[in-house]
């Protein structure tokens, strides 16, 4: 048994594109929501606040795989309509990581010591400004490393996308196994090799973002 | 009631009326009538939480008035008039009434992800839409002014506690306010720093035209440089003075008081300063 064996790799790549794009998509989902939702948390108001607060709690509090198989297969029975799954599993991951990270950004933003917003008050800036050139470069700083963390759950969290018939990393490798069970072994150290790969690259580039936000408080 | 030295013949700059400030129940201001005149420099002393910050914060707009009134430029700051009525001040009314008033904090608070430049230029550039190059050039001058023109491309945290506060200075004194609030500002510092923010200070006194507010517990400066001296005391003005009057004549039992503390811990340093904050 060839534990390398690189026939297995052709389709196990395809199957990693498949992840990358998911991974892709339901990060600018997630980061986006992480914003609405956490901002939603500090407004003011009540209505504002509330919801944000029912979505995260929603979405932290029930698993992924279940969001996943509601957005896929309950929710097009109840509204009658045809969701593909590569749609589904964007928006059910994204809804997910989302919800996590708008914590990160609640929570940084609050982070931000009251002297930075009284010196931009002094200064005269609008409370747009404030937020825009004083708070959210402070908060972005301290947000890199849990989204970074979260960068990779959300990697990892992809593999249950199989389970709603997409053909990601793990659906091909589940695959290969059902045409060689022999291979067991080495299709899923080449699984294992090719999440690593993934995760190395994205906490990478995570790194970059840090050292360009942390200038100055070296 | 005002017992200024100089003659300000002109009309007060800012105008206190019987403003009371209430945090969870606890009276910090009770009634305070104030009024500073354009160019005026008075110094606030008195013991920690006789409500000498809050009077420079309710200025400043980081805190509202429970009740009263204060007038900037004869325009009233935390309130506005809508529909024939008082209501309290949008964010609007107060960004207006805001570019008159510049304020320089215990804890300097500076931008830590801007150099010292752009900690100065931020401002000129996005408040008061100063264009780039000539937002620098005023930023130079003025880091030129407390002697800071060799760190400009420096971060906050490459800075000595003096020189931050140098820079916070600058900062807020490129606004060119009509009123310079200076809450604290060397309490914060080591003692061997604390010269030459007071020397940046004193220059800025004798040569500019601001009105300033200075809350301090350094008495030779304040003896200095102020025209008036109000020393404040369980959310009151106690008394008030020519420096003079203060320190040389003091009425009140509260001021000697404070006076002798202060002069007794000044002959021990600071050995004497724990035994006597120990001993009330």
């Amino acid at each position: 048994m060839d534990l390398f064996s690189l026939e297995l790799l052709p389709p196990l790549l395809s199957g990693l594109k498949v992840t990358l794009l998911i991974t892709m998509y339901s990060t600018l989902v997630a980061l986006a929501l992480s914003f609405v939702a956490g901002f939603a948390r500090l407004s003011r108001f009540r209505v504002i606040s509330g919801t944000a607060a029912v979505y995260v709690e929603l979405f932290r509090g029930t698993s992924l795989l279940v969001q996943l198989f509601w957005m896929y297969f309950a929710l097009p029975i109840l509204l009658d309509i045809r969701i593909p799954a590569m749609t589904a599993a964007v928006i059910a991951i994204g809804l997910n990581y989302g919800a996590y990270g708008s914590e990160v950004v609640r929570s940084t933003i609050a982070a931000v010591p009251k002297g930075q917003v009284e010196a931009s008050i002094a200064l005269n800036f609008t409370p747009f400004q404030r937020m825009k050139n004083i708070i959210l470069p402070q908060a972005w700083a301290m947000m890199l490393p849990s989204f970074g963390n979260l960068q990779i759950e959300l990697l990892k969290g992809t593999s249950l996308v199989y389970l709603i018939t997409l053909t990601d990393l793990t659906y091909q490798g589940m695959m290969l196994r059902t045409y060689d069970i022999s291979q067991t072994t080495a299709i899923f150290t080449w699984i294992l090799i090719l999440y690593y790969a993934a995760a190395t690259l994205l906490t990478y580039v995570i790194r970059l973002a840090e050292r360009k936000a942390a200038v100055g408080r070296g | 009631m005002s017992q200024n030295i100089k003659n300000f013949s002109a009309e007060p700059i800012v105008r206190y009326r019987n403003v009371t400030k209430v945090f969870d129940q606890r009276v910090v201001l009770k009634r305070l009538d104030l009024d500073i005149m354009p160019g005026e420099k008075i110094a606030l002393i008195g013991p920690s939480g006789s409500g000498k910050t809050t009077i420079a914060r309710l200025l400043m707009t980081l805190e509202q008035p429970t009740s009263g009134t204060i007038e900037v430029n004869g325009e009233l700051l935390w309130h506005m008039q809508h529909k024939g009525k008082l209501i309290t001040a949008n964010e609007k009314h107060l960004h207006r009434m805001r570019s008159s008033i510049g304020m320089v904090f215990q804890h300097f608070n500076l931008f830590p992800h801007m150099t010292i430049l752009r900690n100065v230029m931020e401002a000129l550039v996005h408040v008061r839409k100063i264009p780039k190059p000539q937002a620098q050039q005023r930023a130079l001058e003025l880091l030129q002014q407390v002697g800071l023109q060799d760190h400009i491309k420096k971060y906050p945290a490459q800075l000595s506690g003096g020189q931050k506060q140098r820079v916070a200075i600058a900062r807020a004194l490129v606004m060119e306010p009509k009123i310079l609030l200076f809450d604290e500002v060397t309490s914060a510092l080591d003692p061997e720093l604390v010269g030459e923010v007071l020397d940046v200070i004193k220059g800025i006194a004798e040569k500019k035209d601001t009105a300033m507010l200075l809350i301090t517990h350094e008495m030779d400066f304040a003896r200095e440089i102020a025209d008036r001296i109000l020393f404040t005391d369980g959310g009151v003005i106690v008394e008030q003075g020519t420096p003079e009057q203060i320190f040389e004549n003091p009425q009140s039992p509260r001021l000697q008081a404070f006076l002798t503390r202060f002069l007794k811990e000044r002959q021990y340093g600071l050995a004497s300063e724990t035994a006597a904050a120990g001993a009330e």
